[in-house]
């Protein structure tokens, strides 16, 4: 079964490794993500929005939905935190085991 | 809990002096994100930093009044609140969602009015970061505020 189980992971790599032979060359200027809409970024965005850090000004303006998912993100994560971690009445020690003394007994 | 302060003079004398530049160098960070590295996901957690070096070290008795925890939910929801109005107030304007170019700001004209709607977002991001991440690190504590 171990076995089997090796066989299959070394299939798996070996058809990764068989996917990355068709994928672009890194840093090429004629790969498919570098001529659909980045080039308009960076030529625009000193016209557009009088920005010279194109990271900023495609992070905040062009993909500003992006960001504000991520900050919405980030504020559910600190509200998750919250809920979880929150020192409620009923949450202290003394009041639990004063209420649930059987379960530590 | 860190109910008292750091006994140490060495160590309250160093925090206390490296306190301030750390705002500083955060509002540099969230200011200057049009020209450099930088903005305001980086600007939050260096302005949450410092107020986190805080607590530690003067303790959360002394710490807590200079910085109240329930301020940093507030300060979270506001961050949020700047960044979604600035996304619906062009709705209101006949404009698509987040289109910086049409905020009620009739002074500054179309790619001036586009940066300073990135500077308004990177605010609103700071302010939510730095409100989220001293709010996890109270929560953390496990203090009872």
């Amino acid at each position: 079964m171990r076995w089997l189980n090796a066989l299959i992971m070394l299939l798996f790599v070996a058809l990764m490794l068989y996917a990355t032979v068709g994928l672009p060359d890194h840093a090429d200027p004629q790969a498919p993500a570098n001529v659909h809409v980045s080039p308009t970024y960076i030529e625009d965005t000193i016209e557009d929005t009088h920005t010279p850090n194109v990271v900023t000004s495609v992070l905040a303006d062009y993909r500003g939905y992006d960001t504000l998912g991520e900050t919405i993100v980030i504020f559910t994560a600190g509200l998750a935190c919250v809920l979880i971690l929150m020192k409620r009445k009923g949450n202290d020690k003394a009041t639990l085991s004063k209420h649930h003394r059987s379960d530590y007994m | 809990m860190i109910k008292q302060h750091y006994q140490s003079i060495i160590v309250q004398t160093i925090c206390s002096l490296l306190i301030p530049f750390i705002q500083l160098f955060a509002l540099y960070v969230i200011f200057h994100g049009h020209y450099g590295p930088g903005g305001g996901f980086q600007g939050g957690v260096l302005l949450a930093v410092s107020i986190i070096l805080q607590r530690l070290y003067l303790g959360t008795k002394i710490a807590h009044p200079k910085f109240p925890p329930k301020l940093t939910m507030a300060f979270a929801a506001v961050g949020l609140l700047i960044y979604g109005l600035a996304g619906i107030i062009p709705m209101a304007y006949g404009a698509s969602f987040l289109d910086y170019g049409s905020l009620p700001l009739f002074w500054v004209h179309d790619a001036e009015l586009r940066a300073l709607g990135i500077l308004i977002v990177e605010i609103g991001i700071g302010l939510g970061v730095f409100g989220t991440l001293v709010l996890i690190f109270d929560n953390l504590v496990g203090e009872r505020w």
